[in-house]
């Protein structure tokens, strides 16, 4: 299948942000970026998404979710980190409640720095997870 | 007779073989529709079949493995209901088999016991029981404009079903916005991005279970415009160029309806879809059978 990575599906979930990120995520779906010309669809279904897409770093309490999200997302899938929350913790990396980044809970495959990460720098990091999903995909099918 | 019988199945086969093409590609005009009117770029008319071939490679998480019988299911029956329309069966009998086939994607979604695909089915439900009415009142109407069921016969008549039951089709332009899933009434489930059910019927399905419900989607939607179509079509081959406009027009009419107004409760959609269906369907019904006693 040569053409999976025509359609990125993502999910994008919030972490201990300060919403920031957040914010930069949604710009990248409007009329000024528009990330569906490449296919990108920001579902909130964990079962039909593809690309992991986390703002935010990693607290006691969402640690279970995001967890529980990445196992429910059907292989081959992606995890982006976005932010520098997302990606060491941040700014709040010291706080009592904060574990860290994203990678001390599930496997991150790609990091996309910033505070807050500009909309440029993560349609650049979803076009870097779009192929590494096409290049997942064809490894499974390898193991097959 | 051996011709019209093979004509039927020519009919039959070409459906059952380009009606997930031009579903899909409808699908990708209307995304692209869509985007222009929000003033985006939008994605290539050709996404949709993208997205249903990555599905086929996605993983099967599924839950279940009725789940995977039962969307099966929901294909089949919209299939065939499709193929009894264009192999010019009885109109009764294809809204019959539609309606088994919304019942086999409710019992897909709720063998997984998922309180959003639970509450999508509750929807989905609700929905049936708003559009159920109209649609068998459609059947009903061409009945009565043409003294028939039976699309084969129906094609044939001298004057178009439109002129008799103008009431009907107002009623059934009305409910396939439900039936496509349109905003305002895509309470069970939603082609946009978010909903506050996740994805409401869809929400369990994965991978190739989803690409499948998405085929089913569209072999619907064309099984749908063909009834559409029905209202213009006559004994005159050029019906069957007004009827083509007739479609673009009321699919138009649907995506500029999706994209201009806001999802409503399942009260309202109730009361708007029974009091259409009462008001047109009802009336243009009453009106027919005062003249036709005369």
């Amino acid at each position: 299948m040569k053409n999976i990575h025509k359609s990125p599906w993502l999910l994008h979930y919030d972490g201990s942000s300060c919403n920031g990120c957040d914010i930069e995520v949604l710009a990248c779906t409007t009329p000024v970026y528009d990330v569906e010309r490449f296919g990108v669809v920001n579902t909130g279904n964990p079962m039909h998404a593809d690309i992991f897409l986390i703002t935010g770093g990693i607290n006691s309490q969402n640690e279970d979710v995001v967890r529980q999200i990445y196992e429910q997302m059907p292989s081959p899938k992606v995890v982006l980190a976005v932010g520098t929350c997302a990606c060491t913790g941040g700014i709040f990396k010291e706080c009592y409640n904060i574990k860290g980044g994203v990678d001390t809970v599930i496997p991150v495959d790609i990091y996309v720095p910033g505070c807050a990460a500009r909309p440029e720098s993560i349609i650049d990091g979803v076009v870097k997870a779009v192929a590494l999903f096409q290049k997942k995909h064809e490894q499974e099918k390898g193991e097959r | 007779m051996f011709g019209e019988y093979l004509n039927r199945f020519v009919m039959m086969f070409v459906f059952l073989v380009a009606a997930p093409f031009i579903g899909g590609l409808l699908d990708g005009i209307d995304r692209k529709l869509s985007a222009r009117m929000q003033g985006r770029k939008g994605p290539g008319i050709l996404q949709p079949f993208y997205d249903v071939a990555k599905l086929t490679q996605k993983q099967l998480l599924a839950v279940n493995k009725f789940q995977l019988l039962m969307v099966m299911s929901y294909l089949f029956f919209v299939m065939l209901s499709g193929a009894l329309f264009f192999g010019g069966c009885d109109m009764l009998l294809c809204f019959f088999s539609l309606s088994t086939a919304a019942m086999f994607l409710i019992l897909a979604s709720t063998s997984t016991h998922s309180p959003f695909s639970t509450i999508g089915s509750h929807r989905e439900m609700v929905q049936m029981m708003a559009y159920e009415p109209m649609e068998l009142l459609t059947a009903v109407g061409f009945y009565l404009a043409t003294g028939t069921f039976r699309v084969l016969d129906i094609v044939k008549a001298d004057i178009p079903a439109i002129l008799y039951a103008p009431g009907f089709f107002v009623g059934f332009v009305f409910i396939l916005t439900i039936k496509f899933r349109k905003s305002p009434f895509d309470l069970s489930t939603t082609h946009h991005a978010h909903q506050e059910v996740v994805k409401g019927v869809t929400t369990e399905m994965v991978g190739i279970e989803y690409a499948t419900t998405t085929v089913a989607e569209w072999y619907e939607n064309v099984f749908l415009l063909g009834v559409v179509a029905l209202f213009f079509i006559n004994s005159n081959p050029l019906s069957y160029l007004a009827a083509l406009v007739a479609v673009a027009v009321v699919f138009f009419l649907e995506i500029l309806i999706d994209n201009t107004s806001a999802r409503v409760k399942w009260q309202l959609m109730l009361k708007l879809a029974w009091g259409v269906t009462l008001i047109t369907g009802g009336l243009n019904l009453l009106i027919l059978e005062l003249i036709q006693r005369r």
